[in-house]
């Protein structure tokens, strides 16, 4: 089903290339089709090639808690988890993402229901203007998994030893999450809490 | 953002294919460089050939006792690996030191090895760059150069090679791997692999039109304390001012290379006899013919501090 999709966006483009009013190269839209699965949804989009995945679920999609920020990798604002791994969704394209499991903050959990990450950052006030907080959670819950699972960082004193969410593990990870509001400290204290109800 | 056509190849041999013969092809894997780029319009391919298909995220063994790290494994992945953080921690301490995780998550190896500059003036359009515009003329000469070459750089460009991974790929004496559109596959060494401005600034690395890297290799283990040491301005999500990727012993012998401080990772051999010495004899070496400008000629006595400190948690 998957592959079916895959050669159908395929045929767009190649072949677009080679026509005459090929528009590669201006400012006028290439299309091609992709499926992602976001949030649990098999979602099938008719995109502009240049479409990001973050502009993908906000414009197309309609799920807003995505933010655009620097737009450039920088803030982190846009964090998704995709295929299991957090990313910057503003710097890949959605059609380089056919097949993919995307969560977003939508995902994770609702008002009605809050994944553990969005209550322990209500608790301990992990935000103020809130812009950042999307990007935030989804990197703090990738963060906790990527300790779990072993992947060693920057401050990680023995690369073979045991991994904790210490403070300093926990700021390191999160330096691809800027807070121009300064909620560091908080988001600290709330994924710590989050990281101790986990062992 | 220019518009372009978009591919996923069947094989590397095909990918290598479609870039030669489409024209103002790129091939993208991880895309967080060129993607970025591509928003400034300083990269404005027209036709994109998508790498990730193409299995080549594998990390195995060699025969002569190395490993073969294919081109598609992520940053996070490599730096993660057992076999990586045990035998070539090196490696696995430049990557954790670059970007962040997000990034790491989806950067590839051939991908950081050919990540661009991060030189302010090849970012700013409004402004003279060779490297982004040939013929341009280069407003660094005379500008902010505070992070830029002090070594290797030229009148017509004296931008760094930005990245932490191949600093230590240089000192571990790593193989670059390609293919060609023919099917032809060639070796690269690190050393021969990027390349100095010279008056062709706009051509970073020797690779040939449409090669695809495959693989870097790395070759058996070298003993001796692993270390890479990176001086920014922040402790954490910066580019290198000055960086020490170094594989040392209690005495002080083994190799060095250095980062941020040239048009490609800078390593002279020659120079490493004489680390036992102490860092001063090595960075007197390394620098001969250093040319820095008044904004960066701090980056010579930070060097040799860098290599001192090297030095030191090496013997502690």
């Amino acid at each position: 089903m998957v592959g079916a999709s895959a050669a159908a966006a395929l045929a767009a483009a190649p072949n677009g290339a080679r026509a005459d009013v090929n528009p590669a190269g201006t400012d006028r839209p290439v299309m091609a089709k992709v499926s992602l699965t976001v949030n649990g949804q098999r979602r099938d989009l008719d995109l502009d090639t240049r479409t990001s995945l973050l502009d993908a679920a906000r414009e197309h999609l309609h799920l807003t808690g995505s933010k655009k920020g620097c737009d450039h990798g920088q803030c982190g604002a846009c964090t998704m988890i995709v295929d299991g791994r957090r990313i910057n969704s503003c710097l890949t394209l959605a059609v380089m993402h056919q097949g993919s499991e995307i969560t977003t903050i939508e995902g994770l959990g609702q008002p009605e229901n809050l994944h553990p990450m969005q209550a322990a950052f209500i608790k301990h006030d992990g935000y103020q203007c809130g812009y950042c907080t999307p990007g935030q959670i989804c990197s703090g819950v990738a963060v906790l998994a990527e300790i779990k699972a072993g992947i060693p960082s920057h401050v990680t004193a023995d690369l073979d030893g045991p991994m904790e969410a210490t403070p300093s593990e926990i700021r390191e990870r999160m330096s691809g999450n800027i807070c121009r509001c300064g909620a560091y400290s908080n988001i600290v204290e709330a994924m710590t809490e989050v990281a101790g109800k986990q062992a | 953002m220019k518009s372009f056509t978009y591919e996923r190849p069947s094989s590397p041999a095909a990918a290598a294919a479609s870039v030669v013969a489409t024209p103002n092809a790129k091939f993208i894997a991880g895309g967080t460089n060129l993607l970025d780029l591509m928003k400034l319009q300083i990269e404005t391919p027209a036709h994109l050939v998508d790498v990730n298909g193409l299995g080549l995220d594998t990390i195995e063994p060699t025969e002569d006792g190395g490993l073969r790290v294919g081109a598609l494994v992520r940053n996070t992945d490599l730096a993660a690996d057992a076999r990586i953080r045990k035998d070539y921690a090196v490696l696995s301490r430049a990557l954790l030191a670059g970007a962040s995780g997000q990034l790491r998550n989806k950067a590839t190896t051939a991908g950081n090895l050919l990540q661009r500059t991060r030189c302010p003036y090849f970012f700013d359009t409004a402004q003279a760059c060779n490297k982004r515009q040939p013929g341009s003329g280069c407003s660094a000469l005379d500008g902010v150069s505070r992070q830029l070459a002090v070594i290797g750089a030229s009148q017509a460009c004296i931008a760094t090679y930005p990245g932490d991974m191949a600093v230590a790929m240089r000192v571990l004496d790593a193989t670059v791997e390609t293919v060609d559109a023919k099917g032809t596959e060639r070796k690269i060494p690190m050393a021969e692999f990027h390349r100095l401005p010279g008056d062709r600034p706009e051509i970073d690395t020797t690779l040939k039109p449409g090669e695809l890297i495959t693989a870097v290799t790395l070759p058996k283990p070298v003993a001796g304390t692993h270390i890479y040491r990176k001086v920014r301005d922040r402790a954490s999500y910066a580019y290198a001012l000055v960086s020490v990727a170094a594989i040392l012993g209690k005495d002080g012998s083994g190799h060095v290379a250095f980062g941020g401080v040239a048009p490609r990772p800078w390593r002279v051999e020659a120079a490493e006899a004489d680390l036992p010495k102490g860092a001063k004899a090595v960075t007197d070496t390394v620098f001969a013919g250093a040319e820095p400008t008044p904004a960066n000629a701090y980056k010579l006595k930070l060097a040799e501090r860098t290599l001192t400190a090297a030095l030191n948690q090496a013997r502690a």
